[in-house]
């Protein structure tokens, strides 16, 4: 059934991930200019971003374990949901410069150095930022090995994001708490000993030893 | 709702209101969920009527009181005041009510009595937000006697000439409008008079953040976020923030209070 799927999934075009990706952004605009979004708009628009944010970091931190515990396939994508999520990235801190903060430079300069949660996000930013720069084919040839080194800060700008969610709240709230579990779940379903332990009770190895894919 | 209308004061800001749609559907009452939308959705299961008030400790008359009795219609002030929360919002709300000094008097304060504590109801039926363990239920609040004898501080029973909407604290909640919103506790079931300073729920969660105090303050800030600025509800995409004033711009009438205090300490 997985091998059905993969050669299905083969056939799916990238701009298709692209234009799923893409929707929730559609439907936040959407819902701005039809006043749909509720009586703090601002304070909707940047949570909604990073919320986008982190599902797409997410998905992309799925990629390897789906394919080496399901042998599911979506190594072809991994790249576009990367720079999906990255776009949300850019939205939600734009929101926070443009509107929530209204360039109130000195404000945020002394924010971002001074407040944890912020601290936390401008790390994860700055990560990211450099994961989508080098994300190109001739960064990847050019980089070789560093470019597998250097993509594994996905790893702690994924815990890092989901810290800066935690945060930013008052109290411990439940939603944001199981996206860090489950930042903590995919990242280690990456130490060796944790993957055998899934491929062993799925009845023998997974087969997939593509030690690249981390 | 029933109609009400209260005596101007001059206590009064001639600033823009908030719309009633704003003031009842942005809330925090964790009683009814943390989202700011869930007290306008959950909060209509809690039956406000009958609903009595516990007044005890060192009263001359304690008792159980009914809102009319604290906060009779014909009593009621309409008080305009700025409300500021401590995660860097505001608003301007039109409430209706009256001083808290009048509804001690009646209870009869005792010499010795130097705090007045509140709790708000805990109606696991009627409030599904108490199944999250966030704070330890009751919710509680304290002032200073001093702070609950200020002819600013009032026990709000109606806003926009309305009975106050129970997302925003019915039948009777406290507004204290220097201090952060989270002070000006909801659905008040007891106020005890203490000669002990009284634990409050944000202090006791979280003390190196929410102190007794909590005063508005844009030169101490939230551990984690500053205070200096806020976000005027209902200013649209592009209104921007607005600097948050000393004692939310009350400091003409309660600076007094603390003279001589280090309010960084006493935050």
């Amino acid at each position: 059934m997985v091998s059905t799927l993969n050669s299905w999934l083969r056939r799916v075009p990238i701009w298709l991930v692209w234009v799923l990706g893409l929707i929730p952004l559609a439907l936040l605009i959407w819902d701005t200019f039809t006043g749909n979004l509720g009586i703090e708009p601002v304070r909707d628009i940047e949570h909604r971003l990073g919320r986008t944010a982190i599902y797409f970091l997410i998905a992309t931190l799925a990629v390897t374990p789906l394919l080496r515990l399901a042998r599911l396939n979506l190594m072809r994508f991994r790249r576009a949901l990367g720079l999906i999520c990255f776009t949300y990235v850019i939205c939600h801190l734009l929101a926070w410069v443009v509107f929530d903060m209204s360039f109130l430079w000195a404000q945020m300069l002394k924010d971002v150095t001074k407040r944890p949660y912020l601290i936390f996000g401008m790390l994860a930013f700055l990560m990211l930022l450099a994961l989508a720069v080098t994300s190109n084919n001739l960064s990847v040839r050019r980089m070789g090995r560093k470019w597998r080194e250097l993509h594994r800060l996905t790893y702690p700008a994924a815990i890092l994001a989901a810290m800066h969610w935690l945060w930013a709240l008052k109290v411990w709230e439940s939603w944001p708490l199981t996206i860090l579990f489950t930042v903590v779940l995919l990242l280690s379903l990456r130490i060796p000993v944790v993957q055998r332990v899934f491929s062993g009770s799925r009845g023998g190895s997974a087969g997939v030893r593509n030690r690249d894919l981390s | 709702a029933f109609g009400l209308s209260g005596k101007p004061s001059a206590f009064s800001t001639e600033e823009q209101q908030n719309t009633l749609d704003e003031i009842t559907n942005y809330n925090n009452f964790y009683e009814f969920g943390t989202g700011k939308t869930d007290p306008a959705r959950n909060a209509g299961a809690l039956k406000t009527s009958p609903w009595s008030i516990e007044i005890g400790g060192m009263v001359d008359r304690p008792g159980s009181y009914g809102v009319e009795d604290l906060a009779p219609d014909s009593a009621l002030e309409e008080r305009i005041y700025r409300l500021r929360c401590v995660e860097a919002w505001s608003m301007v709300i039109p409430w209706l009510g009256v001083t808290l000094a009048s509804v001690l008097e009646k209870a009869g304060v005792q010499s010795g009595a130097k705090y007045v504590s509140f709790q708000t109801a805990v109606r696991p039926d009627e409030m599904p937000g108490l199944r999250g363990g966030y704070i330890e239920w009751p919710y509680r609040e304290g002032l200073r006697l001093d702070e609950a004898m200020h002819p600013l501080t009032i026990l709000a029973t109606g806003l926009y000439g309305k009975v106050l909407p129970n997302q925003n604290g019915a039948p009777i909640r406290l507004v204290v409008p220097w201090k952060y919103g989270f002070k000006s506790i909801k659905s008040i079931v007891a106020i005890t008079l203490t000669d002990q300073q009284p634990q409050t729920s944000w202090q006791m969660l979280q003390p190196s953040e929410y102190g007794f105090y909590a005063n508005v303050n844009p030169t101490v800030d939230h551990p984690r976020w500053s205070q200096a600025t806020e976000r005027r509800i209902g200013a649209g995409l592009f209104g921007g923030r607005e600097e948050t004033l000393m004692f939310n711009g009350y400091a003409e009438q309660v600076a007094s209070l603390y003279s001589g205090m280090d309010l960084a300490k006493n935050y």
